[in-house]
């Protein structure tokens, strides 16, 4: 895919395929002559209610959607969701601020390290602490790997919705190197819990960055590989192109975020909009779509695996050396040597033990462009060792909601596809 | 002793609601100087005394506390006027501080045109926990204020669909994320087993669907909040109280074998 930039750094994504001309706008082939319909008239206008799931493959989780069919055309969609709830906020309020970590990578386990880094940060706003230069490059690669991470597995699992299991594989093989980079930096495949307020749980481990390097390089010979079954594929284009579409006004309304939001035409990135850690240096574009269908929301997503490829080769590049905690005694433990010989040392480390890390009265929103979209995290503090309030605004629970407008009107089968292409993670929109 | 000390812990944990230690209303912050954000310094031209407070929070995080009778009102002008054009509503969710204070419904709002953000509040005593929904300016406010409702009791006026999102339908032990609610739930673990094993076709399927399928004869009653807010409002015993399937605010669902447990609380209520 060739690219052509703006000032702003986004892009449209280019067509390599023309859309084809025998395609109708519903996306089905127009020269197939319609059947008239041989059915006993009491029967026409009678519509059906059909449920699916919560326990059904293809709704990524236990997401449940109760359909009102008239013939296979969806008039209504109902999803219901809040089967996987386990109430992290309300949990939240009764644990310390590190201890929460380990609840943000429960919830978007596809990109675990992403949830990590954003709670962290916005507790470190909240207490105006600024982390080291060494951690905020390491918080970049991570969230990058797992950005490539989440979109792989929707790209993989996608395919297979519409019934191409290649590239499932091919992703697959792939994100497994990720759980390797995953567990060789943390110990956890999934739950990672790497970052701390202040820095991070360790550094990186030696070998690791040769490691991510090795797969910056190798990546794009897959994607290359994905590309080449899916994009010019003609059943891939016939169960995406024009389905499940949607206008850049109502995306905006519905409040979608991240690839299916620019998908529609609105570059709206956060990295680019409200940098944080230094990305307005990095050298990468925003993949816009057209069309607001699933075909765009693919292109978009390959594309930004691409871009994030990008952004992991300058951030190695510019890795320095150095202290990857901060040196703040309020929020990081002392070391093991100074913990025993100074005195001061060992009071800061008992205060941390016995109460947790303390912030400020007051309140802080950070949102981070985590793979599926905006994610906010704000969290309320009221000078004690635990949150009043720490609230997750989820991306893809914003995003599912405006499934019932993308599907009613189209095709049962296309419920499927269309709810894949929004990559929707079901931990994070129950919470 | 460590056992002691571990059992008053859990019991802690199980019984006593967090309240926030911050004296007065909250952490509200010092008053900001309006004029460092042009919506705030627009928004006082505008409304005048419906603008109640401003104040910065965490270094650039603006946020401005609005009259309740005027939310929407303000949400719409922030979202039509093109000199502000916050087009996009991020968010909605509320904040208990506890121990009787009021309850904070917070909007999170961004502009694309000019690449700002602000932060809108409205204060809501626990007497009366209602607000005009932003659902006729914002489609995204639905599930948003839907959750707010699950987990707060905040009742949104002209929300077309104002049902539990999280928790299910037929749920009876209150608002979780209320500072009151206990940890573990109000009722006990055999209870709320009792009520899982319990459910029935109706309280999977909320009544429009039955009525889609055949199962109810008429359009049913519309749920709790959606066709009038305020009567509903008004039907609750108390904010925060708990509900059983007989309140009348309960769904009603024709069927009358729901009276196992008479009119008195359910058996089984913890506390």
């Amino acid at each position: 895919m060739s690219t052509t930039g703006t000032s702003r750094g986004t892009r449209k994504v280019e067509y390599l395929v023309t859309r084809t001309p025998q395609m109708g706008m519903d996306g089905r082939p127009t020269d197939v002559p319609v059947m008239p319909l041989a059915v006993e008239p009491e029967l026409l206008g009678e519509h059906m209610l059909i449920n699916i799931g919560p326990q059904h493959p293809a709704t990524h989780g236990v997401l449940r959607l109760v359909l009102e069919l008239d013939g296979e055309t969806v008039v209504r969609c109902i999803p219901h969701i809040g089967y996987l709830h386990s109430s992290f906020e309300k949990l939240g309020e009764y644990r310390d601020w590190n201890q929460i970590i380990p609840l943000t990578d429960r919830m978007d386990y596809l990109a675990p390290l992403i949830y990590n880094c954003a709670y962290a940060m916005s507790v470190e706003k909240l207490m105006g602490v600024e982390v080291t230069e060494r951690c905020k490059i390491v918080r970049v690669i991570l969230m990058e790997m797992d950005r490539i991470f989440s979109h792989l597995l929707w790209v993989g699992t996608t395919a297979i919705d519409v019934g191409a299991f290649t590239a499932f594989l091919y992703a697959f093989q792939e994100r497994e190197r990720i759980y390797d980079l995953h567990e060789a930096l943390t110990g956890a495949r999934i739950t990672t819990s790497a970052t701390r307020i202040g820095g991070m749980m360790a550094d990186l481990p030696v070998g690791w960055t040769d490691a991510m390097r090795h797969f910056v390089d190798t990546l794009p010979r897959t994607l290359d590989e994905i590309e080449t079954l899916l994009t010019h594929n003609n059943l891939w284009i016939g169960r995406n192109q024009n389905i499940g579409v949607i206008s850049a006004e109502d995306a905006v309304d519905y409040g979608l975020t991240g690839p299916n939001l620019r998908a529609s035409g609105v570059p709206y990135d956060i990295r680019k909009d409200r940098p944080y850690y230094d990305y307005e240096t990095y050298e990468f574009d925003v993949p816009v779509g057209v069309h607001g269908d699933s075909y765009d929301r693919y292109l978009c997503r390959m594309d930004e695996m691409r871009q994030s490829l990008r952004i992991l080769d300058q951030a190695l590049d510019r890795l320095p050396g150095g202290p990857i905690n901060v040196d703040d005694p309020r929020v990081i433990l002392p070391g093991k040597t100074d913990l025993m010989s100074d005195m001061e040392s060992m009071i800061h480390h008992f205060k941390l033990v016995m109460e947790g890390v303390r912030a400020p009265v007051g309140e802080s929103w950070f949102s981070v462009e985590s793979s599926k979209g905006e994610l906010g995290m704000y969290v309320v503090s009221d000078g004690g060792s635990k949150p009043v309030r720490w609230h997750v605004r989820g991306p893809s629970f914003i995003n599912i909601s405006a499934l019932p407008k993308m599907v009613e009107g189209e095709l049962l089968a296309d419920v499927i596809a269309v709810n894949a292409s929004l990559d929707i993670v079901l931990g994070e929109i129950d919470r | 002793m460590a056992d002691k000390d571990l059992n008053e812990s859990l019991r802690d944990l199980e019984s006593g609601p967090r309240t926030s230690e911050a004296p007065g209303d909250g952490p509200r912050g010092a008053a900001a100087d309006a004029s460092s954000h042009a919506s705030v310094a627009a928004l006082r031209a505008k409304f005048g005394d419906a603008v109640q407070h401003h104040t910065v929070m965490a270094g650039d995080e603006h946020v401005v506390y609005i009259a309740r009778e005027r939310i929407r009102e303000v949400l719409r002008w922030l979202k039509d006027d093109a000199a502000h054009d916050y087009k996009f509503l991020i968010d909605v969710t509320a904040v208990d501080y506890g121990g009787g204070r009021p309850l904070e419904v917070v909007y999170q709002l961004w502009s694309l045109t000019h690449g700002r953000q602000l932060r809108l509040k409205v204060t809501l005593p626990l007497s009366a926990l209602e607000v005009d929904s932003a659902v006729p300016v914002w489609n995204s406010a639905n599930w948003l204020e839907r959750e707010v409702y699950d987990l707060f009791g905040i009742h949104f006026h002209g929300h077309p669909d104002l049902r539990r999102i999280m928790m299910p339908d037929n749920y009876a032990e209150g608002h979780p994320l209320r500072k009151d609610f206990p940890l573990r739930g109000r009722f006990s673990r055999a209870e709320q087993t009792r009520r899982a094993m319990e459910m029935d076709l109706e309280d999977f399927y909320i009544p429009a669907e039955l009525a889609t399928a055949g199962m109810k004869e008429e359009a049913p009653k519309a749920p709790a909040g959606v066709s009038d807010a305020s009567a509903a409002a008004a039907s609750e015993p108390e904010p925060g109280g708990i509900r059983t399937p007989n309140d009348p605010d309960h769904w009603s669902l024709g069927s009358e074998d729901s009276g196992a447990g008479g009119a008195s609380a359910p058996e089984g209520v913890d506390g």
